[in-house]
């Protein structure tokens, strides 16, 4: 069987689909492996050293690790393009959701002014409204 | 090989309105991908909601992420992964007519699951045993001795304790400190008690503010919460991102941990479903390459159920980071 590394060793087959040789499969499976040691071993820099790039770092790892499970694995690279676009177009909605949504969250500050935000520790004006809810009714 | 001789006359495999097998292959698999991009964006709104709140409090991101091992999370995705290569080797073994590699392959896909599964077990069991769980169920204390049961006992302790100003002055206070003390899901148990006294500096303001309010503990573990307060403030992790709070109580813990345990347990809930499901889907392709029915022209089931493995793979890969690498 070692000799079918291609297509071509199904003797004329009317043959589907693109096969993947072993030798690819085994080089996408190491770097996915080495990729995630990686990502851990990225978390024992100090925190000052990457500052706010540490969700980025472990973004991007985590973006390679997927592209390739998702050319090699999952066989996009070989495939009508159709599927792919499908793919992409639905990961850049999920982008775009979740960016609309963090633009958004920005827009709103905690305490516009200082202490009135109502799960601030210390909000002063708090205390008169509190014994409300037990007598209200 | 033998599937694959008489595959040149009338293939059995192929639906009669689809030219050939080819078109056939096509057309499953658009459809497969179509699925998954759904499901891509069944778990978008999950990011969302994982994004909004590390937004608006990264404090509670990165205090909780300790409570998930790392090593475990780690541990999976490699179990995930390698999983993901017998899974792509053996929709190859299909696609070559390898029988018995195909079955072998699929059972190691199988198995990865069950390790995984299992791993996925204990992390919970453990989240369980230190009532890190969502929502209500959130029991989890910093320094964790009777403040425990503390806050669910308050609630139906409130009813039959309307005494007088004098008899409420002690366990006013001592609510005001528990509450203050254990700030997750205390505060949220009793709001009215912690928004009133969220300073906790002046507990005769509030005890005569809240006769009624602030009855409820008077339940037999009020004495033991004292201490709590006095040890909790220094006892919390080095690093912790300021808010806007002031004030040294948020060293500890910070308020509503249970907020990133919801999150933690939605994501990683939906993609252990999601794994269940995938296990069933190659034992089902399994059954049926037993029987013999996969071949060159005909292995779309093995392909499209190995398409949804390596979509779980997929959305494990980003999880993992997401939720135990926080820093």
């Amino acid at each position: 069987m070692a000799h079918h590394d291609h297509p071509p060793a199904l003797q004329g087959h009317a043959h589907v689909g693109h096969v993947v040789s072993l030798r690819l499969l085994f080089a996408v499976w190491g770097a996915l492996m080495v990729l995630t040691i990686v990502t851990v071993a990225v978390t024992y820099i100090p925190a000052q050293l990457l500052g706010p790039f540490t969700l980025w770092v472990a973004l991007g790892i985590a973006g390679i690790k997927a592209s390739l499970v998702a050319l090699y694995f999952m066989h996009l690279r070989w495939d009508r393009p159709l599927n792919g676009i499908i793919m992409a177009i639905s990961i850049a909605v999920v982008i775009l959701f979740v960016g609309g949504a963090l633009t958004d969250t920005a827009e709103y500050q905690g305490d516009m002014i200082p202490g009135y935000a109502p799960d601030m520790a210390g909000a002063q004006p708090k205390p008169a409204g509190a014994p409300a809810p037990a007598p209200s009714p | 090989m033998a599937e694959a001789a008489h595959a040149h006359g009338h293939d059995p495999s192929l639906q009669h309105h689809f030219d050939n097998p080819e078109q056939q292959f096509d057309s499953g698999k658009l459809g497969m991908w179509l699925f998954l991009a759904t499901e891509v964006l069944l778990f978008g709104g999950l990011f969302v909601a994982y994004a909004v709140y590390r937004a608006n409090h990264p404090e509670i991101f990165v205090y909780a992420h300790q409570f998930l091992d790392k090593r475990l999370g780690g541990i999976n995705t490699l179990v995930l992964i390698c999983s993901s290569l017998t899974m792509a080797w053996g929709v190859r073994a299909a696609q070559l007519g390898q029988q018995r590699l195909l079955k072998i392959l699929l059972s190691l896909t199988i198995l990865g699951g069950f390790i995984f599964m299992g791993i996925k077990y204990v992390e919970y069991k453990q989240k369980w045993e230190h009532g890190l769980l969502p929502g209500k169920h959130f029991t989890h204390k910093e320094g964790g001795h009777a403040a425990g049961e503390k806050a669910p006992a308050a609630a139906p302790a409130a009813v039959p304790a309307p005494s007088g100003a004098t008899a409420t002055q002690a366990p006013a206070t001592t609510t005001t400190t528990g509450a203050s003390a254990a700030p997750g899901p205390a505060a949220r148990q009793a709001p009215e008690a912690t928004t009133s006294t969220g300073a906790s500096a002046a507990p005769a303001v509030t005890t005569s503010a809240a006769p009624a309010a602030a009855t409820p503990a008077q339940a037999p573990g009020t004495l033991k919460l004292e201490p709590s307060l006095i040890k909790r403030a220094p006892a919390g992790p080095s690093g912790l991102a300021p808010t806007a709070r002031a004030g040294a109580e948020h060293e500890a813990a910070p308020d509503k941990v249970w907020i990133f345990f919801g999150i933690y347990f939605l994501m990683t809930g939906l993609h252990a479903i999601h794994v269940l499901a995938g296990m069933t889907a190659i034992g089902w392709t399994l059954r049926k390459a037993t029987l013999g029915a996969f071949g060159p022209t005909y292995f779309t089931p093995v392909d499209l159920v190995g398409l949804y493995w390596h979509l779980v793979d997929l959305i494990w890969i980003f999880l993992f980071p997401l939720l135990y690498l926080i820093h």
